[in-house]
């Protein structure tokens, strides 16, 4: 994949600086996904992967720095322009996030019918019904997402993402809490997203199987720092100690500083 | 000791500021979140993101058509109540025949909106601050905002709008539901006819009378809509925060219509 970084950049992050509270998350996160890649983001709990995300989607306004999207920098744009952006980004969030009181068919409408309204009845249905069958779930549209297990609601949030046909999609855990057969079903659609629909991938996830056979390059994040990006066998081949223990799933053994363990203990 | 008694006024008024800097930081964001609703209403349509009529109309039924059977039993018992309390006391002076004056004013200007109020808030202001609380644990506010759709013009503005038109149309239900319970009453006790009620009862009520009812329940309406989603959208920590968030939601409502009522009533009546 030496041909990615000739592409231009879809999403440019430049010295991310956020604060949760009074707490600081993310250190200064200087990231650049090119058009057309799948970027994996990789950690483990609390390193800040799903803050930034967050952050990609443009839901939280951060300390300081940028963040580009197709051009834009998202973090000072317009409400309206920020309404148009939104049309060329799709989300698929870790528990699906269907709106529980719609039918499948319903949900993945739900876009259109906000932002096209002209589009008549039929064909809305019409290209939900498209999307469904492209994420192997033609004809359960009637269905409530009560009704589905799953992996059927993160594909169809799937569906319901990609039916403005965005340039950037984003995937939160998206094989978090499935079977191993329907994750790699899963993997395989995010392929198939990006080799038949041209879109720009940011998949943010723990697993590492699926982060290696899906990965274009990969990110990993370690307490709210990056600590390398790079293809897979780059991250495979990396020395260093805190993503080798990511890789083979070892304990982080940190040096526990006296006076600072007293100090957390007693509270004083 | 003393210092202990020190430690604990600190204590004290470190609590009681944390708690005004929070209740104020409340009341700022239920009257933004009231700027931005009414901003969608009127603003929407002009940058293509109208407030959806169709879901107005399901609000409405859900809030004012299906809450109408409880509003009639609740309002006709309170007449009934209004005419027994009514016609023991002015017994004692021997005015029973006066108890449709009471009847009249006490369910037109005070018992119609209150019992609608509470009736509202505790069905239909919990249901709001549950279903979008719920809606905030799944993610699915953030998912209809990367939408770009926005959850205040989505799922508040509706809200309000339906609440505005039902609690004033349930409350004029409310005290014709009253009213008839008073009458049934008093044809049984006093042997007074349905007729002579009504006539009397018109004769008493002017417009006035009914309209301060009504008044106060768009002040109602105000107040389980926003309390409600203000208390939905506030939500933390799974269902348990749904469950208190709901709870909350109730309880708030309830006390600010009693409270706003009593002022309502204080000033209309001076």
């Amino acid at each position: 994949m030496s041909t990615v970084k000739e592409r231009p950049p879809a999403i440019e992050v430049q010295d991310l600086v956020t604060h949760y509270g009074d707490r600081q998350i993310l250190f200064g996160i200087n990231l650049t996904i090119y058009q057309g890649e799948i970027m994996i983001i990789m950690g483990g709990s609390g390193s800040g992967k799903s803050t930034l995300l967050r952050f990609l989607l443009g839901l939280g306004t951060p300390t300081s720095g940028s963040i580009k999207m197709l051009g834009k920098d998202i973090t000072k744009i317009s409400p309206h322009d920020m309404h148009e952006m939104r049309k060329n980004m799709g989300v698929a969030f870790q528990g699906g996030a269907l709106l529980s009181s719609m039918t499948v068919g319903e949900n993945v409408q739900l876009p259109l019918r906000e932002h096209h309204s002209h589009i008549d009845e039929l064909t809305m249905q019409i290209m939900a019904r498209m999307k469904l069958e492209v994420v192997n779930l033609g004809g359960f549209d009637d269905l409530m997402p009560s009704q589905l297990s799953g992996g059927m609601i993160k594909r169809a949030a799937v569906a319901r993402a990609i039916v403005m046909d965005p340039k950037l999609m984003f995937f939160d855990e998206p094989s978090a809490g499935l079977d191993p057969v329907v994750s790699v079903e899963l993997d395989e659609l995010i392929l198939k997203l990006r080799d038949a629909m041209k879109m720009t991938i940011v998949v943010v996830t723990h697993e590492l199987e699926s982060a290696f056979k899906i990965a274009d390059r990969i990110t990993v994040l370690d307490k709210g720092k990056i600590l390398m990006t790079g293809t897979v066998a780059e991250v495979k081949s990396s020395d260093n100690p805190r993503i080798q223990s990511l890789l083979n799933r070892l304990p982080s053994n940190e040096t526990i500083q006296a006076d600072e363990y007293l100090r957390r203990l007693t509270g004083m | 000791m003393a210092e202990r008694s020190i430690h604990g006024v600190t204590n004290y008024l470190d609590l009681l500021g944390r708690r005004t800097v929070s209740a104020v930081e409340e009341a700022g964001y239920v009257m933004a979140l009231l700027g931005e609703a009414v901003f969608w209403i009127f603003a929407g349509p002009f940058i293509k993101q109208p407030v959806r009529v169709p879901a107005i109309f399901t609000q409405m039924m859900t809030i004012g058509i299906g809450a109408a059977p409880i509003v009639f039993i609740l309002s006709f018992a309170v007449g009934i109540m209004l005419s027994i309390q009514g016609i023991a006391t002015l017994k004692t002076f021997g005015a029973q025949e006066q108890v449709v004056m009471g009847i009249a004013l006490a369910e037109t200007r005070e018992f119609g909106a209150l019992i609608t109020g509470i009736l509202v808030a505790g069905r239909s202001g919990s249901a709001l601050a549950a279903r979008i609380g719920t809606m905030q644990v799944n993610q699915e506010i953030d998912a209809l905002r990367v939408m770009g759709i926005n959850p205040v013009r989505y799922l508040v503005a509706p809200a309000l709008l339906a609440m505005l038109v039902m609690m004033p149309t349930l409350t004029f239900f409310a005290d014709l539901a009253g009213l008839l319970g008073g009458a049934i009453y008093c044809a049984l006790e006093l042997h007074l006819g349905y007729t002579a009620f009504w006539d009397r009862t018109t004769d008493i009520l002017v417009v006035g009378d009914v309209m301060q009812g009504i008044y106060k329940s768009f002040v109602f309406a105000m107040i389980i809509a926003l309390v409600g989603v203000t208390n939905g959208f506030a939500v933390t920590g799974g269902a348990e925060g749904v469950g208190r968030a709901t709870t909350r939601s109730v309880v708030l409502s309830i006390s600010y219509i009693v409270i706003a009522d009593m002022l309502f009533t204080y000033f209309l009546n001076r």
